[in-house]
């Protein structure tokens, strides 16, 4: 893998020449948070950013997305027909995706892109996207991305990492993806023989900066229904203060659920997707009244355990969640999900204890 | 890439009233698109997503057997939204119908073996989809005995009651139809629930026999314990499960019992395999 240098200067004629070859989507600050956004001619993503209040798990799946048209005007022969509607799906590419959150797209992919089915809204939107990452140098308390499938400097699924120091950018090209886009930015200074050991030590620092981390080894060994039924050390106390706000399902990278919603306006009408939350009763409410998920426990315990155990077990490839935070931050009752993960993982069924006390 | 969420446009080309109370109708459905129906090729026991722009899908289990051509059948309970628009919409009209989903029942599984089939309600829709295909005359003899208890509130509440009728005439398959209760002195079957007219009536469970049952939660409460005293392994009980659902095709995350989504890995379970399941259902 080739390392290119890119001072400042570079990066913003590099972005520039992006603009004419492809739409540039990166973090800026609204008001007092930062959100991915397309970029306005001549806007520059915020690279000083630490890190979105959402995830950037909308630029590939928008919160609100049409999958169909129709026409309800009974004269149309096309009268109640769905259509695929046109989308843009010319080339973007995202400056400045931490890496928690591309590694988090990698989850996701698992549930749209499957053997027997294919969700071609996610996934056209993801063939479209070249993804120049930025590594985090500063992680927060709350980031535990190591411990979790990911790390600040992890580059698995990126096509450009750009690692800064001091003076502008090392750039790691990672595919051939990343390779034409530096071309087209005309980023093409290769740097030193001593560059990719910079970015190593760098990494090293970041990682040793980050002191919170999920212990998650025993969870494939437990058994579901063990955990399932773990009320008294888990989910009780756990699920007591939760207000079934739905923010943390929000805000989460990996959370992946959708309604789907019909939508008329005069003789005209859409159906939509949205995200959803496991957090409400009506994600789970029959037609007949009845509620598999009746209490709020039973949503809180289904939240974790998707992430913690159903999805470990399914995919054998460790839990649904690459440790960004911001469900921690965020939630308003202080729900910790490395404190939920620690006692899914030290859970004694024997015992009915956790290693870990309630926060 | 084949968008999974678009759904089939479909016309309606028949309406049936099924129950006495008009809560029950059953509808035929013919593919508008040259190509359709092969694609739309299902085994009995899946589902469809019926559509109606405008208003949404609903999950409804295939009320037709693969053996029948030209058309699709679904059996509705007014309930909902869509459900109820639907029961209002004509013959000629245009709608949707998104599928087959989910994994049917065992069929290869069920080759060679004794079927007890054990239905409640309006939940014999994939039942009378599989009835329908044993006795067709290239599968009758893939299977030994067939058993069918079948039961509902009343006469005027059974669904597909001329079916019912015929099937009673022959000697390749044991009905055993009930109801709850009733004063008609022409009525000729069983009167009593499910449950009871199962011990009376099922066979015995061995090796090779296996029951498939579906109806409202109470019936299947009291119809379990009935199992096991018949001595039929939990393998051996088969069901099929409803949740609510979006997609159909295990994307929107909605349905799940654990790690299994009732739409893909579903909705047809064997109890042991429920065993192991959070009842989240």
């Amino acid at each position: 893998m080739k390392v290119i240098q890119i001072k400042p200067s570079e990066l913003d004629a590099g972005l520039e020449k992006l603009e004419s070859a492809c739409r540039l989507i990166g973090p800026v600050k609204e008001k007092s948070y930062h959100l991915f956004k397309t970029l306005e001619p001549d806007q520059k993503p915020d690279l000083a950013y630490i890190n979105t209040r959402l995830s950037a798990k909308s630029v590939l799946y928008p919160q609100s997305e049409v999958m169909f048209e129709f026409s309800l005007d009974k004269n149309d022969d096309q009268y109640a027909i769905l259509k695929e509607p046109e989308k843009d799906r010319t080339p973007r590419a995202v400056i400045g995706i931490r890496p928690c959150d591309a590694d988090a797209y990698e989850v996701c992919r698992r549930n749209f892109d499957t053997e027997e089915y294919k969700d071609p809204y996610w996934l056209k939107n993801y063939e479209a996207t070249t993804l120049v990452g930025l590594a985090c140098s500063n992680p927060c308390p709350t980031c535990f991305c190591t411990s979790a499938g990911s790390g600040p400097f992890s580059d698995r699924n990126l096509d450009i990492l750009l690692v800064d120091n001091g003076d502008g950018y090392l750039a790691r090209i990672i595919t051939d993806k990343g390779e034409k886009l530096a071309a087209s930015a005309g980023w093409n200074t290769e740097a030193g023989s001593d560059a990719e050991a910079a970015i190593e030590k760098k990494c090293g620092e970041a990682e040793s900066k980050i002191k919170s981390s999920v212990a998650a080894d025993n969870l494939e060994k437990h058994s579901l229904i063990d955990l399932y039924e773990a009320e008294s050390a888990i989910w009780e106390p756990e699920g007591f203060a939760c207000i079934n706000c739905g923010t943390c399902t929000y805000a989460c990278p990996t959370c992946w659920c959708f309604d789907v919603q019909d939508e008329t306006y005069g003789k005209s009408g859409v159906r939509m997707r949205n995200w959803d939350s496991c957090m409400y009763p009506l994600f789970s409410l029959h037609a007949s009244g009845h509620n598999p998920r009746d209490t709020k426990i039973a949503r809180v315990r289904q939240r974790f355990m998707h992430k913690l155990k159903y999805y470990v077990d399914k995919y054998e490839k460790g839990i649904q969640c690459t440790g960004c935070g911001r469900c921690v931050r965020l939630c308003p009752v202080s729900i910790d999900i490395r404190r939920v993960c620690n006692k899914m993982n030290s859970y004694d069924p024997e015992t009915c204890r956790c290693e870990v006390a309630s926060g | 890439m084949q968008n999974p969420y678009l759904p089939y446009p479909v016309r309606i080309d028949d309406i049936t009233v099924e129950t006495e109370d008009k809560s029950l109708k059953t509808f035929k459905f013919v593919f508008l698109k040259p190509g359709d129906e092969e694609k739309f090729a299902y085994r009995a026991g899946q589902f469809a997503e019926l559509s109606i722009a405008g208003l949404g899908e609903i999950p409804i289990g295939i009320a037709s057997s693969p053996t029948e051509k030209g058309f699709v059948k679904f059996t509705v309970f007014k309930t909902g939204k869509v459900t109820s628009h639907l029961h209002a919409m004509k013959e000629g009209d245009i709608m949707g119908v998104r599928g087959p989903m989910g994994n049917s029942y065992p069929w290869d599984l069920l080759e060679g073996k004794n079927v007890v089939i054990i239905g409640g309600g309006f939940a014999f829709t994939t039942l009378r989809s599989s009835i329908v295909y044993m006795l067709h005359p290239e599968n009758r003899s893939k299977f030994n005995d067939i058993h069918v208890i079948y039961g509902a509130r009343s006469p005027g509440m059974l669904l597909y009651k001329e079916e019912l009728m015929a099937w009673a005439e022959r000697d390749d398959i044991n009905m055993h139809i009930t109801v709850d209760g009733t004063d008609d002195p022409e009525w000729k079957y069983h009167k009593g629930f499910v449950p009871a007219i199962t011990e009376q009536e099922a066979p015995p469970g061995d090796a090779d026999t296996y029951a498939i049952v579906c109806g409202p939660p109470i019936m299947i409460k009291f119809t379990q314990p009935v199992l096991d005293k018949l001595g039929y392994g939990h393998d051996q009980i088969i069901m099929s499960l409803e949740n609510r659902m979006k997609c159909g095709v295990g994307i929107c995350g909605h349905c799940n019992i654990g790690k299994e989504l009732v739409c893909k890995d579903g909705p047809v379970f064997t109890l042991d395999q429920l065993n192991k399941t959070p009842k989240e259902y």
